[in-house]
């Protein structure tokens, strides 16, 4: 008889606390390994927080709405079939070398909407935590009892006294507070070196646009789906890009999970991964980053996401920049960066025309790479792209 | 379905991509962009959410008259009319 116990997970290296804002589970069910078992509300969101080990829960030690420290026991579990588990997986734990089996063999986020316990869509749970209405309260009208966004707008009116309810749990710190910290460490302790360079982006819009005219509107692609697959794969042909560097080392990851710089709306930033994009086929990565923007938006992203990210990708295209010189997020060692996609005089042998181009940037860890491994890195990237359809 | 029930089922989908936003605050004929921060991934997913509610076909170049609720409830009677005929 062995037993574990579930703990506040740390989602990021400069999160010290979160908020338990719902169990998923209750003293007696048996959970394994992927499961959610709790709503943890911190600066990027309502997450949901998977065990990392199965077992019985025998004891929740910790009442919704308590704001507790990284590394609290949460709950006590029994009969666990493993306990490898780190107790507060870190950015550095999920998908470090001593745990690549378990980071390889985690289970891919499901789509919030395919989630049999939440029954709820993200839109309705984030409007009815803002609303402060109980979701187990909703009758649910879509697919299979799922709660949607109507539903909760109608109970609300319905009941607008429960609806004025305060949230149970405590205000988010603050957000800019959160990312100053991050990147005050990042460019405190990273010898950041930055290089660029410019692609001609000529057949991947052509590509792109081949296939969008063809596919159903489920399976576009937008430059962002090459982006991502395009790094992945550089990162796992150059590993000592992909990884983390703590206590004056670098561990390399065997996985590539990509996270994606994500704009939330109100000033909140968040880089949730899409796991072993280097795997992916591209309509799989762009419909995992369709529902990462979507689920990060209203506030719904999962704990594996937030922490496995192994390098990081970051776009500005729609907002006219032409490159972006971007800060790494530690404990990870590179970030790259993609600008508009534009027109520009672009020469091929010796004819000059106009030709859709897109800046590429790096900024990397001179602690674990030098320039040449860098130029490299993004040449790869740069030919990758060369081939739309092998990505 | 009326030009209400479009309207309002037009506004569920603006609301299942941008859930965060408070619908009193929405102005009909300003573009989500401006109001909002809407960017293409927002675009894309609301363009699904018509496609699947409505059941229309939605070509990646209409993408922009679904900038604002006004225009995107034009575009959706508009192709829901050209269904019917």
């Amino acid at each position: 008889m062995s037993s574990s116990e579930f703990r506040m997970p740390s989602l990021g290296p400069d999160m010290e606390s979160g908020t338990l804002v719902e169990w998923r589970v209750k003293p007696g069910d048996v959970v394994k390994r992927g499961d959610v078992v709790a709503l943890v509300e911190t600066d990027k969101g309502v997450i949901d927080v998977e065990t990392f080990s199965s077992g019985t829960v025998t004891q929740l030690l910790v009442a919704a709405g308590a704001h507790v420290p990284v590394g609290a026991v949460l709950a006590q579990l029994q009969d666990g079939e493993e306990r490898g588990a780190a107790p507060t997986p870190t950015a550095h734990e999920a998908a470090a070398p001593a745990r690549v089996e378990r980071a390889a063999s985690a289970p891919a986020p499901a789509p919030a909407h395919h989630e049999p316990r939440s029954r709820a869509s993200p839109a309705a749970r984030a409007r009815a935590h803002a609303l402060g209405v109980d979701l187990a309260s909703v009758q649910g009208t879509g697919p299979h009892g799922v709660v949607t966004l109507e539903d909760v707008l109608k109970h609300a009116q319905a009941a607008p006294a429960a609806a004025t309810a305060a949230p149970a749990s405590a205000p988010a710190p603050d957000m800019r507070r959160i990312i100053a910290k991050a990147m005050s460490r990042s460019k405190r302790e990273i010898p950041h070196y930055y290089l660029c360079l410019t692609c001609d982006f000529t057949k991947a819009t052509a590509w792109l646009q081949q296939h969008n005219a063809a596919a159903q509107i489920e399976d576009r692609l937008s430059p962002a789906a090459l982006f991502i697959k395009a790094t992945a794969l550089a990162a796992r042909a150059q590993n000592d890009f992909n990884g983390f560097y703590q206590d004056d080392e670098f561990a390399p990851s065997a996985n590539v999970h990509v996270g994606m710089a994500i704009a939330m709306r109100g000033g909140r930033l968040a880089a949730p991964a899409i796991l072993d994009a280097d795997r992916k086929p591209l309509t799989t990565v762009m419909h995992e980053l369709r529902d990462l923007t979507a689920r990060a938006r209203a506030g719904h992203m999962r704990a594996l996401e937030l922490s496995a990210p192994t390098i990081t990708v970051t776009s500005l295209a729609e907002d006219g920049v032409d490159f972006i010189v971007p800060a790494i997020y530690p404990p990870q060692v590179a970030i790259v960066g993609f600008g508009s996609v534009v027109e520009r005089p672009w020469a091929i042998n010796g004819a000059m025309r106009a030709a859709p181009v897109v800046a590429i940037s790096l900024a990397a860890d001179h602690r674990v790479t030098d320039g040449r491994a860098g130029a490299r890195f993004l040449a790869r990237i740069r030919d990758a792209l060369q081939s739309p359809e092998q990505l | 379905m009326n030009a209400t029930e479009i309207e309002q089922q037009v506004l569920n989908q603006f609301l299942e991509v941008a859930p965060d936003v408070e619908p009193a605050q929405l102005q009909r004929d300003a573009p989500f962009r401006d109001q909002f921060d809407f960017d293409s991934m927002d675009t894309l997913n609301f363009a699904i959410g018509l496609h699947k509610t409505f059941n229309i076909e939605i070509p990646e170049t209409d993408y922009r008259q679904l900038a604002s609720l006004a225009s995107a409830v034009a575009y959706v009677s508009a192709a829901m009319s050209r269904t019917r005929a």
